[in-house]
């Protein structure tokens, strides 16, 4: 029925393709060229002498160490995800009890809370147990806001499975534990993955935490060498640019790998 | 404290005789108990809700960042409600929240109905329409701080088009910018949202509009449009929530300037705390944005039906 090309759509499409292609097309060709040439020929023209050093100059500042730093804290936030949501999102799914349905809507709730507003009772108490300029006193509160939102992705995900399948291992004796671990798990690995998505994307983009909480060059996270290059190279912008395409690289390697599953992942973020 | 927290294993079932307290054997299943959720709950009760108590206590407080807070009462409220900044920030914030709701929901929807359908090149576009998503406002914010740059960016080259070329020396211009980049980060967000609606919008709609002889235009409106209600609710409550929390924009596009200009509340809060060493001004700001976001989450889980307990790979394609 619906045969005929969307035209004003189309339009609409093409040109966001450009708002979206062309500053990433200046990005790319800036990072390639020297700054003279930038500074000559403008951003949209195409690259003279091609040139690694913006890249290089990017290493130079300290962006190994800080790629090294941001690697942890995904990793670590991930970790505590994992290891913390699945049994939550069982317990929301499957118990019965007015307590698990408090916890409930307390995640709920927990929706609400934007990170600027906690931001400085965070820094109080971050400092108070002796976690200030730590990468753990980054990872904790980061993994803490990755809580609710992963928590409802899971629970969507974990809600899907048949009661037929818990009536049946019931029938056959198993504990809450072994229903866990050998029906809900490998079940609901679609809402896994998703969440892993989420809090990935949340601790590599992450800014305000390592901000607040970090100082030293050695506990300083890619977004955060980012923002101090642009403070101290601010008109160097071929050098600021190839910095900024190296902090989004990894990134955007997974997303030409596995593109379906991040745009599900970020789909989840929004709800339904 | 905090490491035993995150390295305790998942709560197990309590064995023997609690067990079956906690999880009777029913006709409908063995059921866990809330010891289950019980970790999750006390990491986020530890490093979310304690904080959210703190900062409504230590908004009475007077604390520089070193020593202990001190009890001055009321003071820092009136101190904030008595600063002409501070005032204005919020109508900063509104308008720049109201400028992106304005941008992004038709630029969305139009984008989101046009990637459910079955265009030929939709799969290559869509790649590269997601991209800005992955992207930190980190990166979005000093990418576009280049490309903006005032001596050797796109607008000093097209004078005839931005006048001087430096959007950031007035006020108009500095928060068009900053509506502009929300915009380009966060559309392609919401067109996920609304292309996932649309694809769940029922065919036979269409094609009984079709038979009556609807165009596609009179399918827009009186279709699609009503069947993406909720979607634009849910979708716009997230704008206004991220609209009230944008913060790294303003610090590396604009520094809250020309002046004052582009300061809004999250950046003004900041910079008194962090920057000004006054906490408890700081945390009166920041209790201003808790409730302007409880209040508009409170909407969402009522308007999306999030607590009706709905199925989250609804409508995913």
């Amino acid at each position: 029925m619906r045969q005929r090309p969307n035209y004003p759509a189309g339009a609409g499409s093409l040109l966001w393709l450009v708002l979206v292609g062309l500053p990433l097309y200046v990005m790319l060709a800036a990072t390639l060229r020297t700054r003279q040439d930038y500074a000559k020929n403008g951003p949209l023209s195409f690259p003279r002498d091609l040139t690694l050093d913006n890249y290089t100059g990017a290493f130079d500042s300290g962006f190994g160490r800080y790629f090294l730093n941001t690697i942890v804290v995904t990793v670590c936030v991930v970790g505590v995800v994992l290891l913390l949501v699945p049994p939550l999102a069982y317990a929301i799914v499957r118990s019965r009890g007015r307590v698990t349905s408090q916890i409930f809507r307390l995640f709920l709730l927990g929706l609400a809370i934007p990170a600027q507003a906690v931001i400085v009772p965070m820094f109080y108490l971050i400092s108070e147990a002796g976690l200030y300029d730590n990468l753990l006193g980054v990872i904790l509160p980061t993994a803490a806001f990755c809580l609710p939102m992963s928590a409802l992705i899971l629970s969507g995900a974990m809600r899907d499975i048949s009661p037929e399948l818990f009536e049946a291992m019931t029938m056959d004796g198993a504990s809450p534990r072994r229903m866990f671990f050998q029906l809900v798990v490998p079940l609901s690995r679609g809402g896994l993955s998703t969440i892993v998505v989420f809090s990935a994307l949340q601790a590599w983009n992450g800014f305000l935490f390592p901000l607040v909480l970090t100082q030293s060059d050695s506990t300083k996270v890619i977004t955060l060498g980012l923002y101090n290059f642009q403070t101290e190279h601010g008109i160097d912008i071929p050098g600021l640019l190839g910095a900024v395409t190296l902090s989004m690289m990894p990134v955007l390697l997974v997303y030409l790998f596995a593109r379906r599953a991040l745009v599900q992942g970020l789909m989840g973020m929004g709800g339904k | 404290m905090t490491t035993q927290t995150t390295s305790a294993p998942p709560a197990a079932p309590v064995p023997g005789k609690a067990r079956r307290a906690e999880a009777p054997y029913t006709a409908r299943g063995t059921r866990p108990g809330f010891l289950w959720a019980l970790p999750a709950t006390l990491f986020f009760a530890l490093f979310a809700i304690v904080p959210l108590i703190m900062v409504a206590v230590l908004s009475f407080m007077s604390w520089n960042g070193l020593g202990s807070p001190r009890f001055v009462g009321t003071d820092n409220w009136q101190r904030i409600l008595d600063d002409p900044v501070m005032i204005k920030s919020i109508w900063l914030t509104l308008l720049l929240t109201a400028l992106g709701v304005a941008l992004q929901t038709p630029l969305s929807i139009v984008l989101g109905v046009w990637a459910a359908g079955h265009q030929r090149n939709r799969a290559v576009l869509s790649a590269i329409y997601f991209v800005p998503l992955l992207l930190s406002s980190t990166a979005v914010s000093v990418l576009w701080r280049a490309l903006l740059d005032p001596n050797f960016g796109i607008p000093a080259r097209m004078t005839w088009l931005f006048g001087d070329g430096n959007l950031f020396g007035e006020q108009a211009s500095a928060i068009g910018v900053l509506a502009f980049v929300s915009t380009w980060q966060f559309t392609p967000f919401h067109t996920l949202i609304y292309q996932g609606a649309a694809r769940a919008v029922p065919q036979v709609l269409y094609q009984a509009a079709a038979i009556d002889g609807a165009g596609r235009y009179r399918q827009f409106f009186h279709i699609t449009l009503p069947q993406l209600r909720t979607s634009v609710i849910t979708s716009m409550i997230l704008m206004i929530v991220g609209g009230l929390t944008t913060f790294e924009t303003v610090l590396i596009l604009t520094q809250g300037g020309p002046g004052t200009d582009t300061t809004i509340s999250a950046y003004y809060m900041y910079q008194k705390a962090f920057k000004g060493f006054d906490f408890g001004a700081g945390s009166a700001i920041a209790l201003c944005l808790v409730l302007a976001a409880t209040v508009v989450s409170l909407i969402v889980v009522r308007v999306s039906g999030y607590d009706r307990m709905r199925s989250s790979t609804e409508g995913v394609s």
